[in-house]
């Protein structure tokens, strides 16, 4: 329904009415070119060069590839956190058990009845009734994040408490995305997604874009890189049964045999070998403050490491008192070296083991990073393959081409000059939208590129529906002013409708979406939302334009 | 130039026709879910293992089998992927082979069984990352950089443009080591030949899903559905009354059934991207409906005194124009992503097609329909007709909910 003010407008227009109206319409237009520019310098920024070449460098460098188009690995990985409730439980029976010899409580046994399910439980039996009140105040001063129910036969449950439980195990998720990301930091990857995966429980997305080869990539995420310095007390023997018989057929109670074994490839050294070791560690890998590749004194590639402050003053003390003794570098329970000590050292030491440099490389950015607070499970692997991705775009590309296209045209040809007014307006629609993209960071995906497809299709929908209504108050004997006036305010209330609609729906899908999907959700909403604008406000401009310069009465050409 | 003009269809007399038409798709539909084909779901919620090959060659589907099958996978499916030129194949594996504790167990067989000329000893340029090829080119030095420092970055270097090589140039296949003389100084190819054989295909794109994601992603799918119909359902009972977000609800629930009906008869599977291609429709065929709705209602404020069925069929004809049109546009553009998409878009923009198809359909045939039933049932049980104003009013020219303009 017009307005009584606009009605008086279109149809009484005089020299001065019109003046007034090009001034509103120029700044309108002002406006409508301003946004251009804005938008414009969102997908391409300031190109470098204006060759065809450098203008597709400078979209590509403001909107980003989506894994589909550019190739790479997406994981989708867990993290085990009972790993890290178990390790505490742990502590705790330690703690317990040094606790309880301390004050002189007897019990029958400390077990944990399900630490798979229930990690954070310990069951302490046989504990008499008149030592119980000695034993929970044990707990309650020693394990404060613990709480201790009696159950039968004398028997005790310690269990973490909920809240406790629960921020550890956000804590070993934390811990696992940071040692994640640094160690992906180091492999050079551009624009890595590491983050929760707000979907699942305790899960974490990995997106690499450029990386096709996710077995390397666990491989580095995976390794534990768990480093101990440790008495070397025997070996190498060639067989467990060796060190047995070396040792009178039973071994020292403070000492383990463990399997030595290069982690670098270049060892060519066939058979086992196997060392006696001392249980008590000198130094372990918390001790350490960082580590480079280096090469040995035979020019061979090696890791250095260099210990932290109080790492250094065990380290010397160690081998301050223990010069002439073997010393073993550990990794991941390997022995990856033996060495005689020749004097005291403090804070620096390498390790060699016929590296390649790559390995190097590897190796001392896990000693860096740290272990994993917890093991990790992979849910979902997905890889995609350069040459694919390039095809995707390829394919995507030229379907929005020719969609558009036959779009463009066909309203050409059924609307005429407003066609034009049309095809201006999608062409704006598609330009803030891939501005929109530009300023947000948004990830084209090829679904999103579809997203960009169905815009234009849905797009058109709001010019048709406006200059239908136009055609149909023409018919009724409308003039031309008075029909577009009616067209536009009653086809508004329609068009908000189907697109609040539409953008609810898309919505939901950006919320639930990952990947792919997520960038079709975005190409909708942010070619929606900019439709509103550009079919409602800039057409209307456009119109009003035509209008003004026409003589009353002419007919609309539509 | 206009196609439609002042038409006057009796659309609401076709009713029974159009009801017929909606069983007969639906109920073929849903008896392909339920005896033939079932719900054909896609690899990201059924959980398991897909690798995409390509050949150097036409490959031979049976042979492949056949080999799949010597290397103790059972059940694994081989199926041609794509253009015929393109020598793609589809191998699938179920989700026994894509267990949680190796997930890419079933990927890492396929390779085995498929590298048929394998060399002990010898890697697989054609399915070998740039890392793999530089880190073999450092261990082997064929350019005698070993003492300089920028060795490693140099042989990184020259890696990946053999990669680059082989994924741009020459589609992800090489047939023959020989191939890189003009890319690689020939040292460094020598240098290959001694490590690396070349294999007759290329690992093009991998997904494997463990059976827990699949789960989690069915689930998400299924929320993500019925959040979007909810939506829907309450944003048009605010904006109509409610009646009217019902039918718009249940025409939606015919498009999508019909849609899925169609995978489930034409087994093609539903991945993660055809759900949100039906999401887009559940959208898509709302905008529809409520186009001719609002017509619906503006015509029930100007004229109060004629039936809803005639006001119904009235506004159905106005809007008829603009709904032929936009549903042939928008069917234009989607038509051109299904033709020119290429494969991995096949299945979404197939959803699409069929989608928008129904989705009009719906609006006209199943949508207004509902409505008109609903208030000859109203009528019959002596109450107030739907969308006539409720409040006592001054006269027929002022509307008695809120005026729009």
């Amino acid at each position: 329904m017009a307005s009584p003010r606009s009605f008086a407008k279109s149809e009484k227009r005089t020299t001065n009415d019109g003046f007034f109206m090009n001034k509103n319409l120029s700044w309108k237009l002002v406006v409508i070119f301003g946004i251009l520019l804005v938008f414009l310098f969102g997908i391409f920024g300031v190109p470098k060069d204006w060759s065809g070449k450098g203008l597709v460098a400078s979209i590509t460098d403001r909107i980003h590839l989506g894994l589909d188009l550019r190739g790479g690995t997406h994981l989708i990985l867990q993290v085990q956190v009972n790993d890290a409730v178990n390790v505490d439980s742990d502590n705790a029976i330690a703690r317990l058990k040094t606790d309880m010899r301390a004050r002189k409580i007897n019990y029958a046994d400390i077990v944990k009845p399900d630490p798979v399910n229930h990690p954070e439980a310990v069951v302490v039996k046989g504990i008499t009734p008149d030592q119980s009140s000695d034993f929970k105040s044990i707990v309650a001063d020693r394990l404060p994040e613990y709480d201790v129910t009696s159950g039968a036969e004398n028997s005790f449950t310690v269990a973490m408490k909920a809240q406790n439980l629960k921020d550890l195990k956000d804590r070993a998720v934390t811990q696992a995305i940071e040692t994640i990301r640094n160690r992906i930091d180091q492999l050079g990857v551009s624009e890595p997604v590491i983050q929760e995966h707000g979907l699942g429980q305790y899960q974490i997305l990995v997106q690499l874009p450029g990386v096709d080869d996710p077995a390397r990539v666990k491989e580095i995420m995976q390794s534990t890189a768990m480093l101990e310095i440790k008495q070397s007390l025997g070996g190498p023997y060639p067989s467990q049964e060796a060190a047995l018989q070396d040792k009178g057929g039973v071994l020292p109670p403070d000492a383990v045999l463990m399997q030595g074994k290069s982690i670098g490839s270049r060892n060519s050294e066939g058979g086992e070998q196997w060392y006696l070791i001392s249980r008590a560690s000198a130094v372990t890998g918390r001790d350490l403050r960082t580590a480079e590749p280096t090469t040995d004194e035979n020019g061979q590639p090696a890791v250095r490491f260099i210990l932290t402050g109080e790492g250094g003053q065990k380290f010397y003390a160690f081998t301050s008192s223990h010069v002439g003794d073997f010393l073993a570098v550990i990794l991941d329970n390997k022995v990856q070296e033996v060495a005689t000590i020749k004097e005291a050292i403090r804070d620096t030491g390498i390790i060699n083991g016929r590296f390649t440099d790559q390995e190097t490389h590897d190796l001392s950015m896990t000693l860096r990073s740290g272990a994993l607070p917890a093991g990790i499970k992979y849910l979902e692997e997905r890889t995609v393959g350069p040459s694919l991705g390039a095809d995707s775009i390829r394919s995507g590309v030229q379907a929005a081409v020719y969609g558009m296209l036959a779009v463009l045209i066909f309203m050409l040809v059924y609307y005429r000059w407003a066609g034009v007014n049309a095809d201006i307006a999608l062409i704006l629609n598609l330009v803030i939208l891939l501005g929109f993209m530009g300023y947000f960071g948004a990830v084209l995906t090829l679904p999103g590129i579809a997203g960009v497809i169905l815009t234009v299709g849905m797009g058109v929908d709001s010019n048709v529906l406006i200059f239908e209504r136009i055609r149909e108050e023409l018919r009724n004997g409308k003039t031309p002013p008075s029909a577009v006036e009616q067209g536009f305010s009653h086809a508004w209330i329609t068009i908000v409708d189907t697109h609040v609609t539409t953008i609810v729906s898309a919505a939901i899908l950006f919320l639930f979406g990952t990947g792919p999907v997520k960038g079709f959700a975005t190409t909708l909403v942010f070619g929606l939302a900019a439709n509103l604008f550009t079919a409602v406000f800039v057409s209307r401009v456009i119109f009003d334009w035509v209008l003004s310069r026409k003589q009353r009465g002419e007919a609309l050409s539509i | 130039m206009e196609f439609f003009k002042n038409t006057n269809i009796d659309f609401l007399g076709k009713k029974w026709y159009f009801l017929v038409f909606s069983l007969i798709f639906s109920v073929a539909g849903v008896l392909s879910m339920a005896f033939w084909h079932g719900i054909p779901l896609g690899v990201d919620f059924r959980g398991g293992t897909l690798v995409y090959v390509k050949y150097s060659h036409t490959p031979d589907t049976a042979a492949i089998s056949a080999e799949a099958e010597r290397a103790g996978l059972k059940n694994a499916r081989v199926q041609r992927y794509g253009p015929v030129g393109n020598n793609e194949v589809l191998i699938g594996l179920d989700i026994q082979e894509t267990s949680e504790q190796a997930l890419d167990n079933g990927k890492l067989k396929i390779i085995q069984a498929l590298e048929k000329n394998a060399v002990p000893g010898k890697q697989d340029l054609n399915n070998a990352s740039s890392i793999t090829v530089g880190t073999e080119l450092l261990n082997k030095d064929p350019l005698h950089l070993s003492g300089e420092s920028d060795a490693n970055p140099r042989y990184m270097t020259i890696a990946q443009a053999i990669v680059d090589y082989r994924d741009k140039t020459k589609g992800g296949v090489l047939s023959s080591i020989d191939e890189l003389k003009g890319v690689a100084d020939p040292a460094v190819v020598s240098s290959l030949q001694d490590s690396f054989f070349v294999s007759d295909f290329g690992i093009r794109n991998v997904e494997i899903v463990g059976p827990q994601v699949g789960h989690q992603l069915r689930n998400q799918a299924m929320w993500a559905t019925l959040y979007s119909l909810g939506g829907m359902l309450i944003y048009l009972a605010l904006r109509f009354e409610w009646i009217y977000g019902v039918a718009a609800v249940v025409t939606v629930f015919h498009d999508t059934l019909i849609t899925v009906g169609a995978f489930s008869l034409l087994d093609r599977e539903i991945s993660l991207t055809v759900i949100a291609a039906i999401l887009t429709l559940i959208g898509y065929s709302n905008n529809d409906t409520i186009v001719v709705f609002d017509r619906i209602r503006e015509n029930i404020k100007l004229l109060r005194r004629d039936k809803l069925s005639d006001i119904v069929n009235r506004s159905i004809n106005q809007t008829l124009s603009r709904t032929i049109l936009t549903a042939g546009l928008t069917f234009l553009t989607v038509l051109a992503l299904f033709l020119f998409g290429g494969e991995v878009l096949r299945g979404f923009s197939l959803a699409l097609v069929i989608g928008i198809l129904i989705g009009t359909y719906s609006s006209i045939a199943i949508a207004a329909p509902i409505l008109v039933a609903y208030q000859e049932w109203r009528g019959e049980r002596g109450k107030t007709p739907i969308s006539m104003p409720l409040r006592s009013g001054n006269g027929p020219t002022q509307p008695k909910e809120k005026v729009r303009v």
